[in-house]
């Protein structure tokens, strides 16, 4: 079997050299040793999207894309297809953890400055798979053909016809109907299952390249690529196999563990996964009392609203993602983590988190005065962040970046900060409170009730 | 310091979102798992709603299997007229009688509790007040001018609205049982209950099984992380 096998190989490998292609991808290729929990999003991406292909090959078999039919189908899956509720809610399950995945993947490359120089490129290829991430999101939840299905895709496409003198022509020829209809749930379809997906995998395969070409960035945000040793090896990288194979497929369990929970435990999430009136078949005659899209594209519609003119709200929604795109030239700091930037950019960084969630929470509630003044002041902050960075990270006093890698977490006592101080109080004065003492209580409790 | 400050901003947002909802809900003590309530509730069903309400992504043959109600048992409480076990649920009313009669053709109830929810159905069936102005003599708090009557007014008795002044403009604010139907308030609450009880099983009666499967899973996957955890420690032990 052995010298059988050898053969094969050698004959394969004459003809198509995929062993040495994996050993140049998996055993050549040398990390930084430093990764910490920010670093796992993007292999869990790609177990999310092998998620999505695979459980949509299988909806897609059973699903059909008609008006008419399309929700009844959907309920079909979830009653009479054996284990057809498990692979639906695995989908959808999917959907909105691929934002949870991909939002944290952009916030590390934020966070340690992995959009810079040298890796430019592979930041765009990035933010081009997110928007396509976002129309694949957008086209699949008309599927379902459930009341927040049919008028989310009813707003959101409205939305070109704010677009001066095409915009109501190029609405309509997107959904190729008057109004959100048949044609527009089977062009959706169509791109959903097929166009999209194939795009987003073919974008991922150029983000990888672009990766292995420039290397990772770290949470200390150097290049271990000028430090190697005699035989041309990075000081501080070790091959991506065995090491991060083996720490990818730890996380990668635990996030399973995570996914099951909300698939056999909350698969509606309380109303963020699955929203309660898309139990309801699409009614073009009756217009639902609040539209809201799914919590993922909360922030940017919060932006949409914010703005008093439908075509401004439009630009500022659009200029949202785009301003994005630029960040790489917007950033003038040559220091890359921010853990070696100044507490100004520390500062700007919070304040655009909190902006992003704040919008992010205020796009799930009806428009009221208070909330639209409170969606106007985070959009502020939001373009703010980046339109003023240029002038922010040239002018920024940054601490000195060590020659090589340092911890992959900064330990508590080492961080400077007076935020820092406090929590350290905090967990010492923690360790003061009786907590078996408690536990025994409630314990006794809990026994005394029963 | 960001997440204290996230956790912050969301509560607020969440905190004035509460303070704003209209009318408050009762809860319903909703268990779709409490089978005899479930059996009692599509008895119920059977008796009071599927002369109007289809229940058209459910098949007769799988409450019978998922409740463990053998076929003659279902002809007694479901099953009715020449309607075969693998059939789905439907009403023996047309839609469009039904809308002559109600003004509206009854919607179908297949997926009720996962568009409104339990405790909605649940204060919606017990919000039934007399009004004389209405074509079936009953309004409801929850939904004003439904035009649905209120099949159960036997077993509850008639209510009776609770209105209030504000701003010199009258609201129902609740109801009150005028005199008692045939079953105490408490005996009522409980039908209700058992009637939300199959309906939430109907929207969703996967939830029978993934429930229990789910611990077996999870345990299995954290199984698996364990195992990935120790094969990690034993490879990373030499890096410093």
């Amino acid at each position: 079997m052995n010298r059988r096998g050898d053969a094969f190989r050698e004959w394969l490998d004459e003809r198509l050299p995929i062993g040495q292609f994996l050993e140049d991808q998996l055993l050549k290729y040398y990390a930084p040793k430093n990764f910490n929990f920010l670093y796992f999003f993007g292999s869990l991406a790609l177990l999310v999207l092998v998620n999505q292909i695979a459980t949509g090959i299988i909806l897609a078999m059973h699903y059909k894309p008609d008006a008419k039919l399309a929700f009844d189908s959907v309920e079909y899956i979830m009653r009479d297809v054996d284990w057809g509720w498990l692979i639906r809610y695995m989908h959808s399950t999917g959907a909105s953890l691929f934002f949870v995945v991909i939002y944290m993947h952009m916030f590390r490359g934020l966070f340690y400055g992995s959009f810079k120089k040298p890796r430019e490129l592979l930041w765009l290829f990035g933010m081009v798979i997110f928007v396509l991430l976002m129309g694949e999101a957008f086209m699949g939840y008309l599927l379902p053909w459930g009341q927040m299905s049919y008028w989310g895709a009813q707003v959101i496409i409205s939305l070109f016809g704010a677009i001066p003198v095409i915009g109501e022509d190029l609405a309509t020829w997107i959904r190729g109907d008057y109004v959100i209809a048949d044609a527009t749930l089977n062009r959706f379809f169509s791109l959903h299952v097929i166009a999209i997906p194939l795009a987003i995998i073919g974008l991922v395969v150029l983000h990888l390249a672009a990766l292995r070409t420039v290397g990772s960035n770290n949470p200390d945000g150097i290049e271990i690529k000028k430090n190697r040793d005699l035989v041309g090896i990075p000081k501080d990288g070790i091959p991506f196999h065995p090491y991060y194979t083996v720490k990818d497929l730890y996380v990668a369990g635990l996030f399973m563990a995570i996914f099951a929970w909300i698939v056999f435990y909350s698969p509606e999430m309380g109303g963020l996964f699955l929203e309660h009136p898309n139990f309801d078949p699409a009614d073009p005659m009756k217009t639902p009392e609040h539209i809201q899209p799914v919590w993922y594209f909360t922030p940017f519609y919060s932006i949409l609203r914010a703005i008093p003119s439908k075509l401004g709200g439009v630009v500022a929604m659009g200029a949202s993602i785009v301003v994005l795109f630029l960040l790489p030239w917007l950033d003038r700091c040559p220091v890359k983590s921010v853990r070696y930037r100044s507490p100004l950019f520390k500062i700007a960084l919070t304040a655009f988190v909190i902006s992003f969630l704040g919008l992010g929470v205020l796009g799930t509630k009806p428009v009221t005065e208070l909330y639209t003044m409170m969606a106007r002041g985070f959009s502020v902050v939001y373009f703010a962040f980046f339109l003023l960075m240029p002038i922010f990270s040239s002018v920024e006093i940054t601490q000195p970046v060590p020659e090589r890698l340092t911890e992959s977490v900064v330990p508590l006592s080492q961080r400077k900060g007076f935020q820092w101080r406090l929590i350290e109080e905090g967990i010492r004065a923690l360790e003061h409170v009786p907590v078996r003492y408690y536990l025994n209580n409630l314990l006794a409790r809990l026994r005394g009730k029963n | 310091m960001k997440k204290v400050l996230s956790i912050l901003v969301f509560s607020a947002v969440a905190f004035v979102a509460h303070a704003q909802s209209g009318v408050d809900l009762e809860s319903a003590d909703h268990d779709a798992f409490d089978q005899l309530s479930v059996i009692r509730g599509a008895e119920y069903f059977g008796e009071y709603c599927l002369g109007c309400h289809s229940l058209k992504q459910m098949r007769y043959s799988r409450i019978s299997k998922d409740l463990h109600v053998n076929e003659a048992r279902m002809r007694e409480m479901l099953l009715f007229g020449d309607n075969k076990i693998h059939d789905v649920i439907q009403t023996s009313m047309d839609p469009e009688v039904a809308t002559g009669i109600f003004g509206a053709a009854p919607p179908d109830l297949s997926l009720v509790v996962r568009s409104r929810g339990a405790d909605w159905v649940y204060t919606y069936l017990k919000s039934f007040y007399q009004d004389s102005k209405r074509p079936y003599g009953v309004n409801n708090v929850l939904l004003p001018n439904a035009a649905m009557p209120n099949v159960l007014w036997e077993l509850q008795g008639p209510q009776a609205p609770i209105i209030e002044e504000h701003g010199g403009k009258s609201e129902v604010a609740g109801v009150r049982l005028e005199h008692p139907g045939s079953l105490t308030p408490r005996q009522f609450n409980v039908v209700a209950n058992d009637i939300v009880n199959f309906l939430t099983y109907v929207s969703e009666p996967s939830l029978l099984q993934r429930v229990p499967l789910g611990k077996y899973v999870i345990f299995y996957l954290l199984f698996l992380t364990w195992i990935f955890h120790r094969l990690k420690k034993e490879y990373w032990k030499d890096i410093d």
